[in-house]
């Protein structure tokens, strides 16, 4: 501390953006994000430094209350199908937009289910069944992948706005790949 | 004697039933003179009687009973029994005698007793008279039954008595004599009875059967027996020596007299199929001596066809010989008949049950087949979404930095992954048009418009140097109404098809009307089939006649060639006549390949099956495409052919019906005439240029605009919107515009270097407008700046519920500098319309309350019209006021065409083929890209 905060600052706040990185990087290999995520951030420039965070929270609200209303649903007696559907559907637009992948192929593959539902031809499937057992299944899944890129998403947006506060630059993330 | 009963006989039957004993028999009197106690063959052949229906060989007979055991028997059985019944009578006989003698000694007794008396008397001159009257009755009542004999002696004892009477006084012997006289006269009178009691009892004796008569009667009575349980029994007695020769033969309903019968053989006597059989049969059993049955069907002229159950048994002689046989035979044929029709009932059942078992088995084979293809078609659409996110993955790695080995890498992983899209998409496909779930639309379209989209999509992805051409006859309705998705599909699929086999030439669609299917084999000009369909509609004949193809067309064609004043008229009186007619649109594609030999033809339209395992290998593909096609076709009611000449080309054909709805034309029309009106020439000429053409993309002509006179009908001032059509269709191959490095074509990639000419919507020339299209994905990122500062003007709409979506893209379209407005849904979509024009509308397609598609098609509705009246009637409430208080040049501006761009992710509601034939132009892949989107933007809106 007393050799120069200023040093220690940058330091730090390199430290921070290595570690954000790293992050990152580990979030993109796990597939918890695609290279949507990194649309997003393109997007963050001087006008509208806080673009990503507005992104990302409007989802994680817009996304907590989807799961909400699908639980309602599939709590419900008769369970209206269609209405699952069109939440899924918008989950899955907003988790790609976000490039939560993870989170979006459960949707889809929560989404095949439903399709299935309304066509005939694929009668036999296990989903046909029990389609609300189903559909809790793809929900849990859905939830935990949620879950988990919410909790990672946050504390890389926690790692952002500490690099913010210590003064650095929050790194642009290249391509994954 | 025989005759004589044989004359009796039918009488005798008659009464047989009530009364059948020897003694009815016995009227002829004759008989008793017949004694001959000898010989027993000798009685027998006088007995045995000559019925009508039995044929007898008597001499036979008699040989028969004399030398074979069964005869013998038969004989020695009646003797015993007549024997028996003369030994019962001999023993009664003998009862009667002794009893007789009994009473004879009594007489003889008494007799001693009177005469002892009568000397008493002699010796005492006196005698009663009484005892004897007493005795007289005595004897008289004891005398009845004695023999004649001992009446004789009797009478000659009284005599006796009478000769001694004289002796005493006179009274006396007077009153004695008179007694006497009395006497004598009673035993005369005795005597008498006695006579005549001695002739009836001879008589009676007499009458006491003789051997001869008992055994025919016993033979008589067998014998009326067998005839009465004969005699209307089918069957047939005989007789027949070694020699196969009939002896005797009972028929009852014979055809043949005695003389035709008795000594020939069963050859002899008639001829047939059977006969043989029958007398061969006899003989095994002659030789054999065993006796046997066997069931012999006559075919004779005789009696027909007639089956018999024949019983054969050998007869032996005393010595053991075989001499003849006897059989026996009973007609059965309608118990064969019955057998024969129950064996073939057995039969069918049988066959029946054995059809019932494989039909199950084919039952249980489909059930399974079903099964194995919905779970084909479920693992296909699992593995789907999936895939469609690596693919689309893909896509967006492909849009980020690459090195060059890299990018090659990608290339080959979007192909592939593509390929497998479409396989899956096939599969799914074949098995929604198999299990009939796949589900047909109605909606109108124009057959030129698809046409020349297919054949601009894949000119877009020719790799070769084809020329691609397109002819829509005059008579093809400019809108039809069908489903445009799948139509499309067909055509692309064949097109596609024409393409991978065909390398130099020309591949082709010919679009024409047909009259209704049956002759509509022949390959005929455009021309042609339109005489042809002019033909059929002036022969119908029927109350339709008017609505047939070629009227319709003909009018089409003036409303659209001539602007005459009673042409109105005309389409007035075409809509009062029908509101629906069908019109048949024959397609041919045609091209200048490989061709198909002839033993392919037969699998062509089988699933995955090509032509031959070299050709899969060499053009790759699934071998589904022509068999979902045919499917398709078939599925909408129309059919598909194929004739190939090898090495010279291919034609497929399709005809299908369509639905055109006069109502919508005549409106077209009109719409039409006020478009010409108006000057605004482009649309017409889209809608009625039947002409298209794509030559082979050279180098060298890739900018020239030489050709245009090869195609007036794509003249200038005519293009307007096609031009948008035309750009928005690819997600095409973008050659270089240095044309140094074909290998880059086909990446939709936006680091590509771009064509420096965006089109100019209104000016553009049509085939340059083709050229560029190859170029049209290109975008230069060093015009951006340019652009920024230029489209700031340029108002879009972006139509999407999701609101991280609308962040995302707002924030996007900021950056590339442009602003935006936002609605929610569809309906809103329209209403912002309705308020003010756009340049560009962004539009997701799966949405609340009303989605993108049916925003399009409202849209386009209004565009084509003027008038949201379609909108309305969708329910979107509409704000009548600014719509009335429209200036006409603000309806002009309003009803260009807005190039509307789906937002599409990638699934199975949101296909880009949709789009296309819901009126949008180009789709985005969701999520957007900044890059994806700045090309969209760039290509719309310079």
């Amino acid at each position: 501390m007393e050799i120069g905060g200023e040093y220690l600052e940058i330091l730090g706040s390199s430290i921070l953006m290595t570690d954000y990185l790293e992050y990152s990087n580990a979030l993109f290999r796990e597939g918890l994000l695609d290279g949507q995520f990194i649309q997003l951030q393109m997007l963050r420039d001087d006008s509208n430094p806080d673009f990503v965070v507005e992104v990302v929270t409007l989802f994680f609200e817009d996304s907590q209350r989807i799961l909400n209303e699908l639980s309602k649903t599939l709590d419900e007696q008769n369970v209206d199908f269609k209405k699952i559907d069109a939440n899924v559907h918008q989950l899955k637009g907003s988790s790609s937009s976000i490039g939560a992948q993870r989170v979006r192929n459960a949707c889809i593959a929560f989404r095949s289910f439903c399709d299935a539902q309304d066509v005939e031809s694929y009668g036999f499937c296990f989903f046909v069944l029990f389609p609300d057992q189903m559909c809790l299944r793809c929900l849990q899944q859905v939830k935990q992948e949620y879950l988990l890129v919410k909790n990672k998403l946050e504390a890389l947006l926690r790692l952002e706005q500490q690099i913010v506060a210590a003064g650095g630059v929050v790194p642009t993330l290249n391509d994954v790949s | 004697m025989g005759c004589e009963m044989e004359s009796d006989q039918p009488e005798d039957l008659d009464v047989v039933l009530t009364s059948m004993w020897p003694e009815d028999m016995n009227e002829a009197g004759r008989q008793f003179n017949v004694e001959r106690p000898g010989g027993d063959q000798d009685m027998l052949e006088e007995v045995t009687i000559n019925k009508e229906p039995n044929i007898v060989d008597f001499q036979r007979l008699m040989e028969l009973t004399n030398y074979s055991d069964k005869g013998n028997w038969q004989l020695a059985k009646l003797v015993k029994n007549w024997e028996f019944k003369q030994a019962n009578v001999v023993r009664l006989l003998k009862e009667e005698l002794d009893q007789l003698s009994k009473q004879q000694q009594e007489v003889e007794l008494k007799k001693l007793e009177i005469l002892e008396e009568h000397r008493f008397e002699k010796d005492g001159y006196g005698g009663d008279k009484r005892p004897i009257s007493i005795l007289d009755e005595n004897l008289r009542y004891l005398y009845q039954d004695a023999p004649k004999r001992r009446k004789d002696d009797v009478v000659s004892q009284g005599e006796i008595v009478a000769i001694d009477a004289e002796y005493d006084s006179v009274v006396y012997w007077k009153q004695r004599a008179m007694h006497l006289e009395k006497l004598l006269e009673a035993s005369l009178q005795r005597e008498q009875v006695l006579v005549e009691k001695l002739q009836e009892s001879i008589e009676s004796l007499e009458r006491q059967s003789t051997p001869v008569e008992e055994l025919s009667q016993v033979l008589k009575r067998a014998d009326n027996f067998l005839h009465f349980v004969l005699q209307n029994a089918p069957v047939v007695i005989g007789h027949q020596d070694k020699d196969m020769r009939y002896r005797f033969i009972f028929n009852h309903f014979p055809t043949l007299g005695e003389q035709d019968i008795i000594g020939k053989t069963d050859v002899e006597i008639f001829t047939g199929a059977g006969v043989k059989e029958s007398q061969d049969f006899k003989k095994e059993v002659l030789e054999r001596g065993l006796p046997a049955k066997r069931e012999i069907t006559f075919e004779t002229e005789l009696f027909g066809s007639k089956t018999f159950l024949i019983y054969v048994e050998p007869v032996f002689s005393k010595a053991g010989e075989t001499i003849g046989v006897n059989y026996m035979g009973m007609e059965v044929t309608d118990q064969v008949r019955k057998r024969e029709k129950m064996a073939k009932l057995r039969e069918e059942i049988a066959v029946q049950k054995a059809k019932e078992t494989e039909l199950n088995k084919t039952i249980h084979i489909t059930e399974e087949t079903m099964r194995a293809k919905q779970m084909l078609a479920t693992m296909s659409h699992e593995i789907r979404s999936p895939l469609s996110g690596v693919v689309s993955m893909t896509e967006i790695l492909a849009t980020t930095n690459l090195d060059k080995e890299q990018r090659q890498l990608l290339k080959v992983m979007l192909s592939s992954g593509d390929l497998v899209l479409q396989l899956i998409n096939d599969i799914l496909d074949l098995s929604k048009v198999e299990s009939g779930v796949m589900k047909l639309e109605a909606a109108k379209f124009r057959p030129r418009e698809v046409v020349k989209h297919v054949l601009q999509t894949a000119a877009a992805s020719l790799q070769k140097l084809l020329t691609l051409e397109g002819h829509v006859a005059e008579d093809v309705p400019i809108e039809v109404i069908g489903d445009v998705l799948r139509i499309r599909q067909i055509l692309t699929n064949l097109i596609s098809n024409a393409i991978k086999f065909t390398h130099e030439g020309k591949v082709g669609i010919n679009l024409y009307v047909v009259p209704e299917p049956s002759d509509v084999n022949e390959h005929g000009s455009e021309k042609k089939s339109r005489d042809q369909s002019t033909l059929s509609a002036n022969t119908n004949g029927n109350g339709h006649a008017d609505n047939s193809p070629s009227c319709e067309e003909s009018e089409l064609n003036d409303t659209s060639c001539d602007q005459n004043g009673d042409q109105m008229d005309q389409d007035k009186e075409s809509r009062m006549k029908a509101e629906e007619r069908i019109v048949w649109i024959r397609c041919d594609v045609y091209d200048t390949g490989i061709g198909i030999p002839e033993h392919a033809m037969s699998t062509l339209f089988k699933k995955y099956m090509q032509v031959g395992a070299d050709t899969a290998r060499k053009y790759g593909g699934t071998g589904l495409g022509l068999a979902i096609c045919k499917q398709l076709v078939e599925l909408m009611g129309g059919y598909l052919t194929v004739s190939s000449v090898e090495q010279h080309g291919s034609t497929f054909t399709f005809v299908l019906p369509y639905k055109v709805s006069s109502a919508s034309d005549s409106d077209d029309t009109e719409e039409l005439s006020d478009t010409y009106q108006l000057g605004d020439d482009g649309y017409d000429d889209d809608l009625n240029s039947g002409v298209f053409l794509f030559p082979p993309r050279t180098l060298g002509t890739l900018f020239s605009s030489q050709i245009n006179g090869r195609i007036p009908k794509l003249l200038p001032n005519s293009y307007g919107n096609n031009c948008n059509d035309l750009l928005e269709d690819s997600p095409l191959p973008c050659s270089n515009k240095e044309g140094t490095s074909e290998e880059g074509s086909d990446s939709s990639g936006g680091a590509m270097e771009t064509a420096s000419s965006v089109p100019d919507i209104d000016n553009i020339r049509p085939v340059a407008q083709q050229e560029q299209e190859t170029a049209s994905e290109c975008s230069s990122t060093n015009r951006t700046g340019v652009e920024k500062s230029e489209t700031k003007q340029h108002k879009i709409l972006l139509v999407e519920d999701n609101k991280i979506n609308i962040m995302v893209a707002k924030s996007m379209t900021k950056q590339l500098g442009y602003a935006i407005d936002v609605v929610s849904n569809g309906a809103e979509a329209v209403k912002a319309l309705q308020r003010s024009s756009y340049h560009l509308i962004l539009m997701d397609v799966c949405m609340p309350v009303m989605d993108g598609l049916q925003a399009t098609r409202l849209i386009r509705s209004f565009e084509e019209t003027g008038s949201w009246d379609e909108a309305v009637k969708a329910g979107v409430e509409m704000e009548t006021t600014s719509h009335q208080s429209c200036s006409t040049s603000q309806v002009e501006e309003t009803r260009k065409r807005v190039p509307i761009v789906a937002m599409t992710a990638n699934t199975v509601s949101e296909s880009a083929d949709e789009c296309y034939a819901n009126g949008m132009d180009s789709f985005v892949s969701k999520p957007i890209t900044l890059q994806s989107l700045k090309q969209c933007l760039q290509r719309y809106l310079v």
